[in-house]
């Protein structure tokens, strides 16, 4: 079977499904469509809030950018993460305390104003369309590589799918689809980065393994790494570019912008009490971690990969993506 | 002030000094040994990174899931101690 079909079934599979837990968990009422009738499992709601919250940027892209930027690709790193504690610290539990549906639906009781519920709807509102315009584009991405069409029908297929599904199940059926979603996620991404930790380094952790001596030689991976960029003229990859105050300020924006993330806040609100928020947060910390202690590993891998292959390479063996001027 | 307020404050105000202790360590396990002392850290190795880098791209992950885990302890035992308190009010 060749590589496109297999591509075909398994993408085919995963879809099926989604939709069918979609169907079988489908809203029956009001408070089961926007926040799953509150009965969700903490670590069910964990995983699903993971899947929700690690988006197409971090799945597809943030080991790319890291690989790409060294030390400096830390800011992702612990500015998204960290993030995630100010939301598990400052806000889940509170506003699940309060016992709302939306955040709008909180601002306004909590300052008895109407206005102050207006302002809050419009800050959602332009806070979730910037977020999921490049959402979208990540979905556009992946579906016209899939389909190999245009990137605006990717766009167009990825749109109709998750609303055909979010309409159908409410916050209930998105909340076990992205269970299903997290598992297939963090499948695909653990995979192949478990292999290329056991075939540079030997050691089956990834995590353990970018700090590790390469096979067949007695150096560290990463002062390998550093070693080799030295000798091409670049800044080591374990030290940074930027100055001390461009990523100070960067990780600090990032924490607070994830902290604000409706679509992720709105989680805490389908759990049973505010014990149960507080553990899915928790939980879902947890799930994020696997993928994001794995992305730093697998973007030094890449890195001293790409020198490894590409060394005494003539230009036109090279990868198409590595050519200038190509996509 | 009643006993019942009383507990209330006082459950607030540990509330508040569990999370700014932990925030604190948050800060410091990110922009302090992550961004600030990076540099510094860097001349220790640890498992064969060297120790900043560790710290910014696993170490601080690592702690921010036990702060999260250390807060929901903590949080229940708090919880639990002034609903008994509260009971016995009543």
């Amino acid at each position: 079977m060749s590589v496109q079909n297999l591509t075909y079934l398994f993408v085919g599979i995963t879809f099926a499904l989604y939709i069918t837990i979609a169907i079988r968990s489908r809203a029956g009422s009001t408070s089961e469509f926007y926040i799953a009738g509150k009965g969700v499992h903490p670590i069910a709601n964990g995983m699903a809030t993971a899947a929700d919250w690690m988006s197409a940027a971090s799945f597809i892209s943030m080991a790319g950018i890291i690989s790409f930027m060294g030390r400096d690709g830390s800011v992702y790193l612990m500015g998204w993460t960290g993030g995630y504690v100010l939301l598990a610290l400052l806000l889940a539990p509170y506003l699940r305390k309060f016992g709302q549906f939306t955040v709008p639906d909180f601002i306004g009781t909590r300052y008895y104003s109407s206005v102050a519920r207006l302002v809050a709807v419009i800050c959602l509102i332009v806070v979730s369309f910037t977020y999921v315009s490049g959402q979208m584009r990540g979905v556009g991405i992946v579906f016209s590589r899939f389909l190999e069409v245009d990137i605006n029908t990717g766009v167009m297929i990825g749109m109709g799918i998750v609303f055909f599904y979010a309409v159908l199940g409410g916050m209930k059926g998105i909340t076990y689809t992205q269970v299903a979603q997290y598992c297939v996620l963090i499948f695909a991404y653990l995979v192949p980065a478990v292999f290329i930790s056991i075939l540079i380094t030997g050691n089956p952790i990834p995590q353990f393994g970018f700090g590790d001596q390469v096979i067949d030689d007695p150096q560290f991976l990463l002062s390998k790494l550093d070693g080799v960029m030295t000798q091409l003229g670049f800044e080591p990859y374990t030290s940074g570019i930027k100055s001390t105050i461009d990523v100070f300020c960067i990780t600090a924006a990032l924490m607070l912008g994830t902290a604000g993330l409706p679509h992720v806040i709105v989680r805490f609100f389908t759990v049973p009490d505010v014990a149960a928020a507080r553990k899915s947060a928790g939980y879902a910390l947890i799930f994020i971690a696997i993928l994001y202690t794995t992305a730093p590993a697998v973007a030094s891998f890449a890195r001293l990969n790409l020198f490894e292959s590409t060394h005494n390479v003539s230009y036109e063996m090279l990868p198409s993506g590595l050519k200038i001027g190509k996509i | 002030m009643n006993k019942s307020e009383e507990n209330r404050h006082q459950y607030w105000s540990s509330n508040l000094k569990l999370v700014f202790s932990l925030l604190l360590i948050w800060f410091s396990v990110s922009f302090g040994f992550g961004i600030l002392l990076v540099d510094y850290l860097d001349q220790f190795t640890f498992f064969g990174f060297k120790l900043g880098f560790w710290f910014a791209q696993q170490g601080s992950i690592y702690i921010f899931v036990i702060l999260i885990f250390v807060y929901i302890h903590r949080m229940k035992k708090l919880d639990e101690k002034f609903k008994n308190l509260s009971t016995e009010d009543d």
